[in-house]
C-alpha cells in the first residue's frame, strides 16, 4: 500500500497496466514491482525447478525472483526483472514458469519431490536408457524447469547500435559516481556518465538521508543537472555497462523503448560500444540475503529492498514487517518503517551486541529459523537462547551485510581480495588497465566515502591523462562505519535457499562439496548455483561461504567463480543489430543488374555478388529449356555475359613482370605487350590456390583477373608477397574490380557483333587469340581482350564502369539481331563443362596443379610460392584422384555433383572409393549429360568404366571415363 | 581491440583479417631443406606472452602489419608495415 506523501513517483500522473490478466494502476516513476507492492501483490512468479511460489525480492538489476514476460508474440520479451521494468500505459506483462495458473501451478508437485531433485540430480537419474535422452527426459525436463519461454519467431522489433569515445567513463551514477564526473567534467575532460537506472543518484534515492543539508536525492538531480549542461558530459540514463573488454572498450545497453508503449519506428535497446581512454566504476554493492529455512516466500526481502520501496516509491511492502540483519542496516530499516508508520513487530538481530530501541522489539543474538505461508508470508519462526518462538509478519526484511558490484573488474581475469572487515570480496587495484573502482564497489559503505572516492579516482584519471585538475568541494554526507558480524546461513528443518533463481539450496552446496564437487567452480557447475540470469549476484558469496564451512577452507581459500560479461542480460538482437539480413551480407551488383532484372532473369547469388541464373524467353516454362537454348546460341552465333564479378588486380612497375612469376606458376615476364596468358596460382603449401588471366598492357602493367569467388583472397595474397615477402621489386597493385564493367561477347558471330559496334572493325591479323588491347567504342576508351571461357571464338570489352548499363544494353540488342542474346550461370557452366575448364568446384582447396593436369605449367625454369612444397610425396603421381571427365554409358543417365564414384564391380562404401564428382551439366551440343570429378589415377584410366553413386539423392549411374575436355578438343573454335 | 596501422592510425579491429605469426616474412629460398620449408609452412610457436603476428588492413589501406601483441593481457606492443619489418 502506498504512504502519503513519501515517494519519488509522480501522483498526478496515474498509470494503467495488467499483470497476469488483471487491470492495475501506479503512478509515472513506479516499476513493475513497486507498483504491484503497492497493490497488495506478493506473488508474481515461480522458481525454476521447485514450482516455488515467489514474490519479488530486490529493488534493482539483480532481482532473481520477479521475472516476467513483458508483450504478445513475436514482441514478447522474456525474463525481464519486474523490479526494473517501467510501467506505461498499456504495459502488459505475464507470469512465467506457471500452469495453468500463478496461483495453482500443477509443476509445484516438484516441491513435493524435493527429496529427488537435489543438486546433481540430472546427473543421477536420467541415466538409461540412452534412448529416452533426447526424446523423453529433455522435453520434460526443459517443460518442468524453465525460465519464460521464446516465440520461436524472428524478433520484428528495431534494434540500434552505437560507438562512443571520450576521456572518462563513469560506470554508474551514485554519490561516488556524480562525484567521479563532476571532477573530470570541470577539469575539461569528456565525460560520460552512465547508470543503469532511469534517474541518478544510486542508493540516495532507496536511502531517507541528507547530503549537503539537502535530501539526497534532490543532491544528486541538482548535481546531474549541472553535469547534462555541460558540453563535455554526456549522460546516459537507462543504460548498463555490460562488459568490458580490451584496450578500454566498454559495452553498454542503452534501453531506448522498453520502458514505453510498443512503436515500430522506436528501437528497443541500442549496444554501445563506448571507447574510454580511462574509466571509474562507480557500481555500488548489492545486499545478501541470509540463508534460513523456507527463506523464499513471496513477503520476504532485503531490507535495502524494504527501504528502497518504502523512501523512493512511497509504498509499504506490509503492515506487519520483521527485520531480521547481522548488521547496523537493519536497524535503519527499522527506523525508517517506524517513522512512515508501518508496524515493526520485531527486529532480529544476530549480534548479541544490538543496540535496544523504544520503538520496536529488538531480539539480540536471535536468528530466523523458519517462515510460514502459502502463497505469501505469514509468520516468521525466531530462534532466541530462549528458544523458538513464532512472530505474525506478512514482510521480512534481511540483511546480510553487502557485497560490493565489482564484476566488471573481472572481465579480463582478474581476481579480487577478500576484506574480512566488512565480510565482502573487494577489486585488488588495476585488474582492468584503466579502470579505477571507487565507492561502494570499492567496499567504501558511507556516502562520504564514496564521494571522496569518487572525487579521488576521477583525479587519479585526470592525472594519467595529464589533465589538470579544479578544486571539487565535498559535500557534507553521513559516514558511519561499517558494523556487521558475518551470519551466512542458519542451520535448521527445511531448506535454506543461497540461488533462488535456480533453486539451489544450502544443502545442495554442501551435497557437493560431500560429492568431492569441492572446487568452487565444480560446486558451481554441479549445483547450477550462480548460472541463472542473475549471474549469482545474490548468492555467490554465500554459496562459496557455505561451501567453505563444508570443505573446512577459509571463503579466500575457496576464491571465486569468474564473472563474464554481460552483467546483465543482452539480447542478441542489441548486439548483432543491423547485422542481420543484407546487414550481414551486403548486395553486390553488376551494372547490368538492372537491364537482366527487366529481362526476368532470376538472380542467384556468387558471393555478395547477384547474377543472372539465365534469361527466359517467353513461352519457356523450365530452367533447362532456357540453358539450352542460351547454349545452342553461344554456340551458333553470338552470346553476352557479364563477367565483370571476376576480380580484376592492375599491376604496375618495372618489376610487374618478375613479380608476376613469383606468384604465377608460369611465366608472365615474358607475355608481350598486347597479349594475354593463362595462370595458375598456388598457395604456398602446394595446392591451387586461384586460376585467372594475366594481359599485359604495356611493358609495366599487367593486368589480371581471378575468379568471383577468390578475389578477396587472391588480392590480400598479392599484397603479401609484394610488401612482405618481396618488398625490394618496384611493384604497386591496385584492385579495380568496380571501375571497369566487363562482358563476354561469344560464338561464331561475336567478330561480326563487334565490328558494327566499336570505331574501328577489328583486323583479324591484329587480333589472334589471347590479343588484347585498347579500343574505342562511340569515342569511349574500352579494353578488349580475345579469351574464352566458352570455347567459341570470344571477346572480353571493359568499359569504365559508369558505361557499364548501356554497353550491356547495346551488346544485347545487337546480338539478338544476330540471332543471338544474352546467357546465365547456367549456361555459362554448361558451356565450360563441356570444355573441361576449371572453377573452384574442382580447384576446391584440395588439388594440386598435378591432379587437375597442369603440372606442365609449373615452371621449371624459376621459383614461385608452391613449387617446392607441390613436390612433396604424395602430392603427384598414380595415387592421386586426377581430373576426368565422365559421360553416362548405362541405362540410368542421372549424375550429380557430390557423387562418389566406384569400381562396378564392388560395393560402393567409402574404402572402395575411387574419386567423386565435382560438376554436371546437360550438354545440349552433344545431347548428353556430362560430369567433371576426380578419379584415382584417372589420365591413366579413359575408356574405363566407373558406377557414379549418389547415397544422398539415391542415384546409381555406369559411366565412362573420358577426357575431361568433351567438345572441340583441339580448339579450333576458339582460335578460328 | 584497436590496431595502429602505421599509415592509417587507430583503426578497428574489423577492418583486419589475421594471417598468424610473422614467421611467414621468412620464406625460405628454393634450394632449402625440407625440414626448413616444414617448419616454416607448419611450425609455430605459441608464447603465453609477446608474439609478433601478421595482420591486413584489407578494409582500409591494404597494408600488411607485423603487429607485437601480448597473448595474455591482449596488449599491442607495437605495429610496423611488414616492408619494413625485420625478417
Amino acid at each position: 500500500m502506498r504512504i502519503a506523501g513519501k515517494g519519488l513517483i509522480d501522483r498526478d500522473t496515474p498509470v494503467h497496466f495488467r499483470f497476469d490478466g488483471v487491470a492495475h494502476q501506479g503512478f509515472a516513476g513506479d516499476t513493475l514491482a513497486s507498483a504491484l507492492l503497492a497493490q497488495g501483490v506478493r506473488l508474481m512468479g515461480r522458481s525454476f525447478k521447485y514450482h516455488r511460489p515467489r514474490g519479488v525480492l530486490t529493488a534493482g538489476s539483480e532481482e532473481p525472483n520477479a521475472l516476467v514476460t513483458v508483450g504478445q508474440g513475436a514482441h514478447a520479451d522474456p525474463n525481464v526483472r519486474a523490479t526494473v521494468q517501467e510501467i506505461y500505459d498499456g504495459l502488459e506483462a505475464h507470469p512465467q514458469n506457471a500452469w495453468p495458473s500463478l496461483r495453482y501451478d500443477l509443476l509445484s508437485l516438484n516441491d513435493l519431490a524435493a527429496p529427488f531433485l537435489s543438486a546433481g540430480f540430472y546427473y543421477k537419474t536420467f541415466m538409461w536408457p540412452r534412448a529416452f535422452w533426447e526424446k523423453l527426459y529433455e522435453p520434460v525436463i526443459r517443460r518442468a524447469a524453465g525460465l519464460g519461454a521464446l516465440s520461436g519467431q524472428p524478433d520484428p522489433d528495431a534494434y540500434e547500435k552505437a560507438y562512443a569515445f571520450c576521456d572518462l567513463l563513469v560506470i554508474g551514477a551514485g554519490p561516488a559516481g556524480l562525484m567521479a564526473a563532476l571532477t573530470a567534467a570541470e577539469a575539461g575532460a569528456d565525460v560520460i556518465l552512465c547508470d543503469e537506472d532511469t534517474r541518478s543518484g544510486g542508493r540516495l534515492l532507496a536511502e531517507d538521508e541528507e547530503v549537503d543539508g539537502q535530501p539526497g536525492h534532490a543532491w544528486a538531480q541538482a548535481l546531474t543537472d549541472r553535469l547534462r549542461a555541460m558540453p563535455n558530459v554526456r549522460v546516459m540514463r537507462r543504460t548498463t555497462v555490460t562488459g568490458v573488454y580490451d584496450q578500454g572498450t566498454y559495452g553498454a545497453l542503452e534501453r531506448v523503448g522498453q520502458h514505453l508503449p510498443h512503436r515500430a519506428s522506436l528501437p528497443r535497446a541500442c549496444f554501445w560500444r563506448i571507447v574510454a581512454k580511462r574509466a571509474v566504476l562507480a557500481s555500488g554493492a548489492i545486499e545478501r540475503p541470509v540463508a534460513f529455512p523456507n527463506n523464499d516466500r513471496p513477503g520476504i526481502m532485503t531490507a535495502g529492498a524494504v527501504r528502497a520501496y518504502l523512501n523512493r516509491w512511497g509504498v509499504a511492502p506490509g503492515r506487519r514487517v520483521v527485520v531480521f540483519g547481522n548488521n547496523d542496516d537493519a536497524h535503519r530499516t527499522a527506523r525508517d518503517l517506524v517513522a512512515a508508520g508501518v508496524h515493526v513487530a520485531a527486529l532480529v538481530d544476530s549480534r548479541h551486541e544490538a543496540q535496544a530501541s523504544d520503538a520496536y522489539p529488538v531480539h539480540a543474538g536471535a536468528v530466523l529459523c523458519n517462515t510460514q505461508g502459502r502463497l505469501g508470508l505469514e509468520s516468521v519462526t525466531i530462534r532466541t537462547a530462549k528458544g523458538e518462538e513464532r512472530i505474525a509478519a506478512d514482510t521480512l526484511a534481511m540483511s546480510g551485510g553487502w557485497n560490493p558490484s565489482l564484476h566488471l573488474t573481472c572481465h579480463m581475469n582478474g581476481r579480487p581480495v577478500w576484506r574480512d572487515d566488512i565480510a565482502a570480496f573487494v577489486p585488488k587495484p588495476d585488474m582492468v588497465p584503466g579502470l579505477i573502482p571507487a565507492g561502494a564497489c570499492h567496499g567504501a559503505f558511507s556516502t562520504h566515502a564514496c564521494l571522496e572516492e569518487g572525487r579521488a579516482a576521477a583525479l587519479r584519471a585526470l592525472s594519467e591523462l595529464g589533465m589538470t585538475a579544479k578544486d571539487v568541494p565535498l559535500a557534507e554526507a553521513e559516514d558511519a562505519p561499517v558494523s556487521l558480524r558475518p551470519l551466512w546461513q542458519v542451520l535448521g528443518k527445511g531448506r535454506a535457499w543461497l540461488d533462488f533463481q535456480n533453486d539451489v539450496t544450502a544443502k545442495d552446496v554442501a551435497l557437493a562439496a560431500q560429492e568431492n564437487f569441492c572446487s568452487v567452480e565444480h560446486m558451481k557447475r554441479y549445483t547450477t548455483q550462480g548460472m541463472a540470469p542473475d549471474q549469482g549476484k545474490n548468492s555467490n558469496v554465500a554459496a562459496l561461504a557455505v561451501l567453505a564451512d563444508a570443505t573446512g577452507r577459509s571463503i579466500p581459500e575457496t576464491g571465486t567463480t569468474t564473472f563474464r560479461p554481460p552483467y546483465t542480460p543482452v539480447a542478441i538482437a542489441a548486439m548483432g543489430a543491423g547485422a542481420e539480413g543484407k546487414g550481414f551480407a551486403p548486395e553486390r551488383k553488376t551494372t547490368s543488374h538492372a537491364a537482366t532484372v527487366e529481362r526476368g532473369a532470376p538472380m542467384i547469388e556468387a558471393g555478395l555478388w547477384y547474377r543472372p541464373s539465365y534469361f527466359p524467353d517467353p513461352g519457356e516454362s523450365h530452367w533447362r529449356q532456357s540453358c539450352d537454348r542460351e547454349v545452342r546460341m553461344v554456340r551458333e552465333s553470338v552470346g553476352i555475359c557479364d563477367v565483370s564479378t571476376l576480380g580484376k588486380i592492375d599491376v604496375q612497375g618495372p618489376d610487374a613482370g618478375r613479380f608476376l612469376d613469383l606468384v604465377y606458376t608460369n611465366m608472365m615476364s615474358t607475355v608481350k605487350p598486347g597479349r594475354v596468358r593463362y595462370g595458375l596460382m598456388l598457395r604456398e603449401d602446394g595446392h591451387v590456390m586461384d586460376d585467372g588471366t594475366a594481359a599485359r598492357l604495356s611493358e609495366g602493367q599487367y593486368l589480371i583477373t581471378t575468379t568471383t569467388a577468390a578475389a578477396g583472397q587472391v588480392m590480400a595474397h598479392l599484397d603479401f608477397v609484394a610488401q612482405g615477402l618481396r618488398p625490394d621489386l618496384d611493384v604497386r597493385l591496385a584492385s579495380v574490380t568496380e571501375q571497369w564493367a566487363q562482358f563476354a561477347v561469344a560464338g561464331p558471330q561475336s567478330r561480326a557483333l563487334l565490328d558494327g559496334l566499336l570505331d574501328a572493325p577489328l583486323d583479324p591479323e591484329a587480333w589472334p587469340f589471347m590479343a588484347c588491347g585498347p579500343v574505342k567504342v562511340m569515342g569511349i576508351a574500352a579494353r578488349l581482350f580475345r579469351i574464352s571461357f566458352s570455347g567459341e571464338h570470344a571477346y572480353e570489352i571493359a568499359v569504365p564502369a559508369r558505361y557499364g548499363d548501356s554497353l550491356f544494353r547495346l551488346l544485347v540488342a545487337r546480338a539478338e539481331a544476330l540471332g543471338g542474346g544474352p546467357y546465365g550461370m547456367e549456361a555459362l557452366n554448361v558451356l565450360r563443362i563441356e570444355k573441361g575448364f576449371i572453377t573452384h568446384a574442382e580447384i576446391h582447396g584440395r588439388t594440386t596443379a598435378f591432379d587437375i593436369g597442369m603440372d606442365r605449367m609449373v615452371s621449371a625454369k624459376k621459383d614461385c610460392i608452391g613449387k617446392v612444397m607441390a613436390d612433396r610425396p604424395g602430392l603427384k603421381g598414380p595415387e592421386r584422384e586426377q581430373l576426368v571427365g565422365l559421360r553416362p554409358v548405362g541405362e540410368s543417365k542421372e549424375m550429380t555433383a557430390g557423387a562418389h564414384l566406384f569400381e562396378p564391380g564392388t560395393e560402393p562404401v567409402r574404402v572402395n572409393a575411387q574419386g567423386y564428382v565435382t560438376s554436371v551439366g546437360f550438354s545440349p551440343t552433344l545431347g548428353t549429360m556430362l560430369a567433371l570429378g576426380f578419379l584415382r589415377n584417372g589420365r591413366a584410366r579413359h575408356g574405363e568404366r566407373v558406377k557414379l553413386k549418389d547415397h544422398l539423392r539415391q542415384v546409381e549411374t555406369l559411366c565412362e571415363v573420358c577426357d575431361p575436355v568433351f567438345f572441340d578438343p583441339d580448339g579450333g573454335r576458339l582460335r578460328g | 581491440m584497436r590496431i595502429r596501422c602505421p599509415i592509417c592510425g587507430d583503426r578497428d579491429l574489423r577492418e583486419f583479417t589475421y594471417k598468424g605469426d610473422a614467421v611467414a616474412l621468412n620464406r625460405p629460398g628454393p634450394e632449402a631443406a625440407a625440414q626448413a620449408w616444414d617448419d616454416y609452412l607448419h611450425l609455430r610457436r605459441n608464447p603465453a606472452g609477446a608474439t609478433r603476428e601478421l595482420w591486413y588492413h584489407g578494409g582500409g589501406c591494404g597494408a600488411w602489419i607485423v603487429v607485437t601483441r601480448d597473448t595474455v593481457t591482449h596488449e599491442i606492443l607495437g605495429a610496423v608495415l611488414a616492408e619494413e619489418a625485420e625478417a
